[in-house]
């Protein structure tokens, strides 16, 4: 738990049929200090991740190639694994590009591919740490003894082996510790205010109600409640949430502001090849799909609509700040604004958070960079929290209505809620503390933090369980792997994913080793 | 010897032979690998001639898979890049041009003109390699 983090030995396993090209990566990873295992061909590659599930960090591998469709490994590498994929290729087509983003890969790299871009890919990796550590606090969190109970069958009836989560449900032991908890403190009688589970099923039926009332601004908590007809939840409930859809839709509106903020976001001064989107540059105007990650452009817009339905002093100087210090390719706001016209997103913060999502770790800066930015709002952070899902709520209830583009938001959110999340757990506007809350040891590190907060995660819970509301192809947090699924949806629904796909990530949370 | 080798290395980049590429892989060359880019540039020659002749078998079977030569090519491509073969890279960009429109008669031509460009670049690494030793 004290060990810093640290991208050296990060376990890179390379797949590129091009033997000069396989022999120019491996130096370039090792010279970033990374462990590197090569490989010529999809299946030895398959073969070697699946021998050794723990044995790899992330995977880069080329979108050409003989024996398999490297779209197709990443696929098998993504649903099985759980691994975050780095697409290659020397072509930048948006179209293939859009592919890569789609069957999951968390960063699509244009060859020559640069040192500065390998350098920073460790940052994929602890996003998707960060991710899943969220994830299961989210899922154990707060009702969870009410939520086991209900859902138990349902969510563990869901899926086979979860390689990805079973690695990590043996680390988390805080969770059945939280589970302890909860069932001394049963949500209904408790004088802590009750944790209540958003799951996907219980925010389409708030949303139902508030849209069966009609506008929501006139829709009352006791009235929704009663319309929901859940028997456990309370009016409390019911008011907090509603409190945050509400800001969530203010901020929509703020979400055009955004748009045009993130075009000011351009001239940031992070040289382009330090993200992801610095492949897009290589190839300009083409990549514009740079998708997962290293554009901070995503990251800046997370911050801003985070910090905007905040009001909150210290969000919007820190949010802008962070996107001072992440600049983005212009190629990536382009990208977005193109994406957005194409997918038919209409609202371009929503979208734009989702694909900064990857990108938001991604940037060159290290992650105490990204400490002062937390630690400030650390005050805030448990107002700050609430808000993020509220976005994440109202986009779920977006999706009800019959847009999808939302889950990109959410994802954003999420992202956005992990640093902040992360950090509030610890509580402490200590830079080391909230390093070593994001470092390998991060579960053990969340699991002290965590337990000890008084913060309220069910906002985190929210985020993952939002995102899937109303939207049947909405794909959780497992950005950097979704299922092959998302290859058969149009982009705006890059994320989708089956309500079951969703409770399979539930359940993976949930899972109890 | 050496300002030798720096005038090669000079017209090779003046004349576009080569790209930045090639200094990324210079950068990469270090105690531990010392010939680290003629490593590399062999085994791309290597490579390349495998795919040169599989592009050549595929034309002259006449039938032109417009396809099939622009997988090819773009393995080419990408293999291409990786030295920094700059000439050549073009070369690919406008044969997949070609294959893209269906044209044949484009096609061999421009292959034609890739062969030159990739014999003339591998004979100026040889003699800078082997100047440069």
């Amino acid at each position: 738990m004290d060990k810093g983090f640290s991208p050296v030995g990060l376990r890179v396993l390379v797949v590129d049929d091009d033997p000069t090209w396989l022999k120019i990566l491996e130096k370039m990873l090792k010279k970033c200090s990374y462990e590197v295992t090569t490989c010529g061909l999809a299946r030895e590659a398959l073969r070697l991740l699946r021998e050794r599930k723990d044995g790899y960090d992330i995977v880069i591998s080329d979108v050409n190639m003989p024996d398999m469709d490297g779209f197709k490994l990443l696929e098998h590498v993504g649903l099985e694994l759980d691994l975050p994929v780095i697409m290659m290729s020397v072509d930048g087509e948006t179209k293939r590009v859009m592919k890569g983003v789609q069957h999951g890969a968390c960063d699509y790299l244009l060859k020559p591919i640069r040192m500065k871009e390998l350098k920073i890919i460790w940052q994929h990796v602890l996003r998707k740490k960060l991710q899943e550590v969220r994830d299961i606090e989210g899922c154990y969190e707060g009702g969870a003894d009410w939520f086991t109970r209900n859902d138990e069958a349902h969510l563990l009836g869901g899926g086979g082996e979860d390689v990805s989560f079973g690695r990590k449900r043996k680390e988390f032991d805080f969770e059945k510790k939280l589970l302890l908890q909860d069932e001394s403190d049963p949500s209904s009688s408790s004088s802590k205010k009750a944790r209540v589970v958003w799951s996907f099923e219980l925010h389409q039926k708030f949303v139902n109600a508030v849209n069966q009332i009609g506008c929501d601004h006139k829709a009352g908590p006791k009235k929704i409640l009663d319309l929901m007809n859940v028997p456990w939840l309370t009016r409390e409930n019911v008011a907090s949430h509603l409190q945050k859809y509400r800001l969530y839709l203010s901020r929509l509106e703020k979400g055009k502001e955004l748009k045009c903020y993130s075009g000011g976001v351009k001239n940031m001064d992070l040289p382009p090849k330090g993200s992801e989107f610095s492949s897009v540059h290589q190839s300009p105007g083409k990549n514009s799909y740079a998708f997962s990650g290293g554009s901070s452009d995503p990251k800046q817009l997370a911050s801003s609509s985070v910090s905007d339905p905040s009001s909150d002093v210290h969000m919007p100087p820190k949010a802008k700040k962070t996107r001072v210090e992440f600049d983005p390719p212009i190629s990536s706001s382009c990208a977005f604004d193109s994406l957005l016209s194409w997918s038919d997103v209409p609202d371009p913060l929503e979208s734009k958070p989702q694909i900064l999502y990857g990108s938001s770790f991604l940037q060159q800066q290290p992650l105490p960079s990204q400490s002062p930015y937390v630690a400030n709002s650390a005050p805030t952070l448990m107002e700050q929290e609430m808000k993020p899902s509220y976005e994440t709520s109202v986009n779920a209830d977006e999706f009800l209505m019959p847009q999808d583009k939302n889950s990109t938001v959410i994802l954003q959110d999420l992202d956005l809620s992990a640093p902040s999340a992360i950090s509030s757990i610890n509580v402490t506007n200590d830079t080391e503390s909230i390093l070593r809350s994001l470092s390998w040891e991060l579960p053990e590190s969340h699991h002290s933090g965590f337990i000890d907060t008084d913060l309220d995660f069910s906002w985190l819970q929210n985020e993952h369980f939002l995102a899937n509301t109303g939207l049947q192809n909405f794909q959780l947090q497992d950005y950097s792997c979704s299922p092959s699924l998302l290859s058969e949806l149009p982009p705006h629904l890059w994320f989708g994913n089956e309500p079951d796909e969703y409770t399979l990530m539930v359940d993976h949370g949930l899972f109890i080793s | 010897m050496q300002r030798q080798v720096a005038l090669i290395k000079q017209s090779l980049f003046d004349q576009g032979y080569l790209d930045e590429q090639f200094i990324e892989l210079e950068e990469l060359q270090d105690d531990a690998n010392p010939n680290f880019v003629e490593e590399v540039a062999t085994l791309y020659f290597k490579d390349s001639a495998r795919l040169i002749s599989n592009i050549e078998q595929a034309l002259e079977r006449g039938s032109f898979d417009f396809n099939r030569l622009d997988n090819y090519m773009h393995q080419f491509k990408g293999s291409s890049t990786s030295i920094g073969a700059s000439k050549v890279k073009t070369e690919c960009t406008m044969f997949r041009e070609y294959c893209r429109v269906g044209n044949a008669e484009g096609c061999l031509r421009t292959f034609k003109q890739l062969k030159k460009e990739h014999a003339t670049l591998r004979k100026k690494l040889e003699q800078y390699f082997q100047a440069s030793k």
